[in-house]
C-alpha cells in the first residue's frame, strides 16, 4: 500500500500532507516535524557542528518530489547479492519490487504498510533519538516529508541467515527522496540489512535526505551496511542512529563513493551493559566531492564497548571532514571506547579535516582516539614496482588494501565482496580519468 | 571505584609534600596613584594613554582595539558559558603607583619587595637567572638584566619602555603575530595593555641562563593585561620563564595577556610558564610564536591554578624547516576548568610540530584539550605529531578533547592520539602491597603519569611543579 504522491510542489514550500489512511499519531508527528523544520534556523558558518562544512550545499530550493519513473530498467539494474533473504526496490521512495524468503517471526514491510498493520510497534521505535549532530532541521524535514521506507522487526530468538537487501533509486532531474529504514531486533535475534543508494542517470542532480534507525534488543546482533553510490551531482544528508541494549551488538558500515556532497551523521547510543557498537566507514572521494562525517558514541550505560574506524582515501580536489565524539555520561563507568580516523592523501590538492573528540564524565574508563593523515610512502610503491606492478596500479592496490582493512571487520565474505564491487567501480572510475 | 573519600594523607606523605598552601594568598593595602576606575569606555583608554604618555600611534591602536572588542561576541558558541560571568563593567583596568620600574630591589617599595621576597623571586634571580621583571598589578615594579648582557645588546624591559625607547625594533613586530582582532580577549588586551616584557636578543647570542617575569595581582576586581614581545634575532637563543600568582578574593579577577614571540632565522625561543593563579582568576591568554627559517619556538606550559584558563599557545612556522612545539601539563581541581591546547600553523615546507599534552582532573575539576593543526596547499614535507593523555582521579571529574586537524595535499604526515584513563585498581593494589598508603600510591602514579613532561621544565621549576601537583592532590585521594 505505497503512499501516492499527489502533491508535487517544491520541497520547501508546502507542508506535506499525510495520507488519511495512516494512523493519527503519525500525521500529528509529521505536522509537528514540519513546524519544527520551519522554526529551526538553517546551519550557518561558525556553527561548531558545521565547522569546515560547505554550507552553500544546503540550498535545496530547486528540488521536488517526483513519481517513480523508468521502473523496469531500474529493477533490472538492481543487482546486489547472489541470494538475498529479501530484496526490495524503491524508486523515488515508491516501492516497485519485492521478493522475500524470510523466516517466520520477521516483519519486513514498507513503512507505509507497517504504519497501518503494526502501528504500535513502529511508534515505539520510530525516530526516537534526538538528532544532535547538526542536522536537526533536516531530520525534521525528513520526518515531515517521508512517504515510505522499510520497517524490519525480528522477533525474539529469530535469526535471519541471509541478508535483507534494499535498493533506493533517484530518478529524474532535481528529484528529492526521503529513504527511511527502521530495523528492530528482539531478544537473542539476528539480522543483517544492506541499503544501496543510486541514481538512475549520471548527470541529473538529485537530493536524498535519508534516515536509518537501528535498535538492537537484548543479546541480539544487528549488522547494517549503507552503500552510497549516487551520481556525482547528487547531494545527500544521511542520518544513522543506533541504540544497543544489554549484551547486544550492532555493526554499521557506511561506504561513500558517490554524491557531490554527502553529510553523514552517525549516532550510536549504548543503552545497556555489555552492549557493543562498531561504527565503520570507507569513503573514496575524488574530483571535487566532499564528504562531511559527524559521529557520536554516546555511552549511557556502564560497561559498554564502542569502536569506530573511518578510513578515507582522497583523490583530486576532494575534501573530507571528520568530527567524532566519544561522550561518556556520568555513571557510565567501565566504558571502553575507541575512535580512529585515517586519511590517505592521494593527491596534492585534496584536503582532510579531522576533529576527533572526547567528553568523559565518568571514571574507570578506557577511551582513546586517534587520527592520521598521510600519503603512500615511496618505499611501498618501490616494493610493488620491484614486483613489476606499474605505479598507478600500485597506488590503487594500496588504497584498496587500506579500505579492505575496514570491510574485514564485518566478518562476512558475501557482504565484503558486495561492498568491494562498489569500491572497485569507484577505483575504475578514478583510473579512467587518470588515463 | 572512585576516590572521593575524605581520608587525609598519612604523616609521612604529608611531610614529603609539605608546602605552604598560603604562599600566594596574601595581599597588601592598595597604594595606587593612578586608577582608571571601573568599566571600559573610550575615556578609560584615554586615561591609560595619558598616564602612560603613549605616542599617538599607540593611543589610536588602543581605540581601534576597543571597537573590535565591543563588536566581537563572547566565544561561548564553543567555549564554556562561565565566560558570561565576567562583568566587564566592574573590572578595574589600570592600577599603578606611577613609579618607573626599579633596577635594584633596594629601590622597590617595601610591601612590593616583601611580596616578591615571599614568592622567592630575588633569591631565584641570584641563583640562576640572567634577568628578572616583576610586575605588580598593571606595571613592572622591578626590571633588571645582568650587566654583561646589556653590554652585549640584550634588551629586557617592560613593554612601555620597549615601545618608547626601542620603537624601531618594537613596532614592526608589535601586534603582527597576534593581530588585535584575533579574538575578543586579544582585542581587550590591545585596548588596555600595560606591563609585560619586551625582550630583544641580538644576532647569534645564546643566553645560558633564563630570563624570568613574575606577574602578581594584588588588587581586588582587577584586570591584568600585560603585553609581551620577545624577538630573538638570527641564531640567538633564550629561555624565558614566567610565573603568576594572585591572592584569593571574593570576586572574580581577570588576567588577559597577549604574548608574541618572534624567532628569526635559526633562532630558538623556549617559553616556560607555571601558572598558579588563585581559583577566582579568569586566565584568558593569547600566546603565539613566529618561527622563521630553521628557527624553533617551544612552549612549555603548566596550568595549575585559576577558575578558568583558556590558553592555546601557537606557533606559525613561516620559514622552511621551522619547528614548533607545545609541551603542557594541566591540573584541574574542583571549581576549575583548564581549557588549554595548542595551535600549529604550518606555513612553509619541511616544517615540523609536536604537541604533547597531559591533564589530570581531580575532584570536580574539568580539563579540556583544544587543538588546531593547519597544513595548507602547495607545501611539502610538513609533519605534526600530537599526543594528549588525560587522567581522571575522581568519579565527578571530567575531561574533554577537541582537536581540529586540516591537511591539504599529499606530501605531509600528521598524527593525533588521545587517551583517557584512570589509575588502575591493580596498580594501586600492587603499590599498596609494597607498603605504600593509598594516598602515596596515587601520588606516585600521578607523578609517574606526568614525569616525562616535568623533565622538560628547568630543574628549579620541575621540583616546585611536582610539589604543587602533590599539594593539589592532597585530600583528593584516599
Amino acid at each position: 500500500m505505497p503512499a501516492v504522491l499527489e502533491n508535487i510542489s517544491s520541497l520547501l514550500e508546502t507542508a506535506p500532507a499525510t495520507p488519511a489512511y495512516l494512523p493519527a499519531w503519525f500525521a500529528t508527528r509529521q505536522q509537528a516535524a514540519w513546524q519544527r523544520f520551519l522554526a529551526t534556523p538553517a546551519p550557518k558558518r561558525g556553527d561548531e557542528t558545521w565547522r569546515f562544512s560547505s554550507i552553500k550545499q544546503l540550498d535545496f530550493s530547486s528540488f521536488r518530489k517526483a513519481p517513480a519513473a523508468g521502473v523496469n530498467d531500474l529493477i533490472a539494474r538492481s543487482t546486489g547479492l547472489e541470494a538475498p533473504a529479501a530484496k526490495l526496490i524503491f524508486v523515488n521512495d515508491e516501492l516497485v519490487h519485492v521478493e522475500s524468503h524470510l523466516p517466520e517471526g520477521v516483519i519486513c514491510l514498507p513503512l507505509a504498510e507497517a504504519l497501518v498493520s503494526h502501528s504500535d510497534l513502529v511508534q515505539a521505535h520510530f525516530m526516537k533519538q534526538e538528532t544532535r549532530l547538526g542536522s536537526a532541521k533536516f531530520a525534521a524535514l525528513h520526518e515531515a516529508s517521508l512517504t515510505n521506507g522499510l520497517f524490519v522487526h525480528v522477533s525474539d530468538k529469530t535469526e535471519v541467515e541471509g541478508t535483507i537487501e534494499i535498493h533506493h533509486w533517484i530518478a529524474g532531474e532535481n528529484t528529492v527522496i526521503f529513504p527511511h529504514t527502521l530495523v528492530v531486533t528482539g531478544k537473542s535475534s539476528k539480522v543483517r540489512v544492506v541499503d544501496i543508494f543510486r541514481s538512475a542517470e549520471d548527470i541529473q542532480p538529485g537530493l536524498a535526505i535519508a534516515f536509518n534507525d537501528l535498535c538492537a534488543g537484548q543479546n541480539s546482533k544487528l549488522d547494517y551496511v549503507a552503500i552510497q553510490a549516487f551520481n556525482e551531482v547528487t547531494r545527500v544528508i544521511q542520518i544513522n542512529e543506533t541504540a544497543t541494549f544489554r549484551d547486544a551488538s550492532a555493526t554499521s558500515l557506511l561506504l561513500n563513493t558517490g554524491a557531490s556532497w554527502a553529510r553523514n551523521e552517525s549516532l550510536s547510543r549504548l543503552e545497556g551493559p555489555g552492549s557493543r557498537s562498531d561504527m565503520l566507514s570507507v569513503s573514496i572521494p575524488a574530483h571535487e566531492q566532499e564528504y562531511d562525517q559527524r559521529t557520536f558514541q554516546h555511552h549511557v550505560s556502564e560497561g559498554a564497548y564502542s569502536d569506530l574506524l573511518y578510513k578515507n582515501s582522497l583523490y583530486d580536489e576532494s575534501r573530507t571532514i571528520f568530527s567524532g565524539l566519544i561522550f561518556v555520561d556520568e555513571g557510565a563507568h567501565h566504558t571502553d571506547a575507541y575512535q580512529t580516523c585515517r586519511n590517505l592523501l592521494m593527491s596534492d590538492t585534496c584536503e582532510a579535516n579531522s576533529m576527533p573528540g572526547l567528553e568523559i564524565n565518568a571514571d574507570q574508563v578506557k577511551c582513546s582516539h586517534g587520527s592520521t593523515s598521510s600519503q603512500i610512502s615511496d618505499e611501498e610503491i618501490f616494493y610493488l614496482r620491484a614486483r613489476g606492478i606499474p605505479p598507478v596500479n600500485a597506488r590503487q592496490l594500496i588504497a584498496r588494501g587500506f579500505s579492505v582493512d575496514v570491510l574485514e571487520r564485518l566478518k562476512n565474505d558475501e557482504i565484503e565482496e558486495l561492498v568491494l564491487r562498489f569500491i572497485d567501480e569507484k577505483f575504475a572510475h578514478i583510473a579512467s580519468f587518470v588515463a | 571505584m572512585s576516590y572521593d573519600t575524605t581520608d587525609v594523607l598519612d604523616h609521612e606523605t604529608r611531610e614529603a609534600i609539605d608546602i605552604d598552601r598560603t604562599k600566594g594568598d596574601f595581599t597588601f593595602p592598595e597604594r595606587n596613584k593612578f586608577d582608571a576606575g571601573r568599566g571600559l569606555t573610550a575615556a578609560t583608554i584615554d586615561y591609560i594613554s595619558d598616564v602612560k604618555n603613549d605616542p599617538d600611534w599607540v593611543r589610536e591602536f588602543r581605540h581601534k582595539a576597543l571597537k573590535t572588542f565591543e563588536e566581537k561576541p563572547m566565544p561561548t558558541n564553543w567555549a564554556t558559558k562561565d565566560l558570561e560571568n565576567i562583568n566587564f563593567d566592574e573590572i578595574r583596568y589600570y592600577l599603578s603607583d606611577g613609579e618607573k620600574p626599579k633596577r635594584s630591589w633596594d629601590d622597590v617599595p617595601a610591601d612590593v619587595l616583601e611580596t616578591f621576597e615571599r614568592l622567592g623571586i630575588p633569591q631565584q634571580e641570584r641563583a640562576f637567572l640572567a634577568g628578572v621583571e616583576a610586575q605588580f598589578d598593571s606595571e613592572a615594579a622591578y626590571s633588571n638584566v645582568k650587566e654583561e648582557l646589556t653590554k652585549q645588546g640584550v634588551i629586557f624591559v617592560n613593554s612601555t619602555e620597549g615601545l618608547k625607547e626601542h620603537e624601531e625594533i618594537f613596532r614592526p613586530y608589535f601586534g603582527k603575530v597576534i593581530p588585535t582582532g584575533d579574538n575578543k580577549f586579544s582585542a581587550l588586551n590591545s585596548a588596555v595593555f600595560s606591563g609585560g616584557s619586551f625582550i630583544y636578543i641580538p644576532k647569534g647570542l645564546k643566553l645560558k641562563q633564563p630570563l624570568q617575569a613574575y606577574f602578581r595581582i594584588n588588587s581586588e576586581n582587577f584586570g591584568q593585561f600585560e603585553r609581551t614581545l620577545i624577538i630573538a634575532d638570527e641564531g640567538a637563543e633564550l629561555m624565558y620563564m614566567e610565573g603568576c600568582t594572585a591572592p584569593k578574593f571574593e570576586t572574580a579577577t581577570l588576567h588577559s595577556a597577549v604574548v608574541e614571540l618572534v624567532a628569526l632565522k635559526g633562532a630558538k625561543i623556549q617559553y616556560v610558564t607555571v601558572q598558579n593563579w588563585s581559583s577566582n582568576v579568569f586566565n584568558l591568554v593569547t600566546k603565539r610564536g613566529l618561527a622563521m627559517e630553521d628557527a624553533e619556538v617551544r612552549w612549555i606550559d603548566c596550568n595549575i591554578g585559576s577558575r578558568l584558563t583558556m590558553k592555546y599557545p601557537g606557533v606559525i612556522m613561516k620559514g622552511k624547516r621551522a619547528r614548533g612545539e607545545v609541551i603542557s601539563i594541566a591540573l584541574a581541581n574542583t571549581g576549575q576548568h583548564q581549557d588549554t591546547g595548542a595551535k600549529m600553523i604550518h606555513a612553509a615546507d619541511d616544517t615540523t610540530s609536536n604537541v604533547v599534552s597531559k591533564s589530570i582532573s581531580v575532584g570536580e575539576g574539568r580539563s579540556t584539550y583544544r587543538g588546531q593543526v593547519h597544513i595548507p596547499k602547495h607545501l611539502k614535507g610538513c609533519k605534526n605529531n600530537t599526543e594528549c593523555d588525560a587522567l581522571l582521579i575522581n568519579s565527578n571529574s571530567r575531561t574533554d578533547t577537541y582537536p581540529a586537524i586540516t591537511v591539504k595535499g599529499n606530501r605531509h604526515a600528521t598524527q593525533h592520539e588521545a587517551s583517557v584513563s584512570q589509575v588502575s585498581d591493580d596498580m594501586l593494589f600492587y603499590m599498596q602491597q609494597r607498603g605504600l598508603s593509598e594516598g602515596q600510591a596515587m601520588s606516585l602514579a600521578v607523578n609517574g603519569f606526568i614525569n616525562d613532561l616535568v623533565r622538560e621544565f628547568p630543574m628549579e621549576y620541575s621540583v616546585e611543579l611536582k610539589r604543587l601537583i602533590d599539594l593539589e592532590m592532597e585530600g583528593s585521594v584516599g
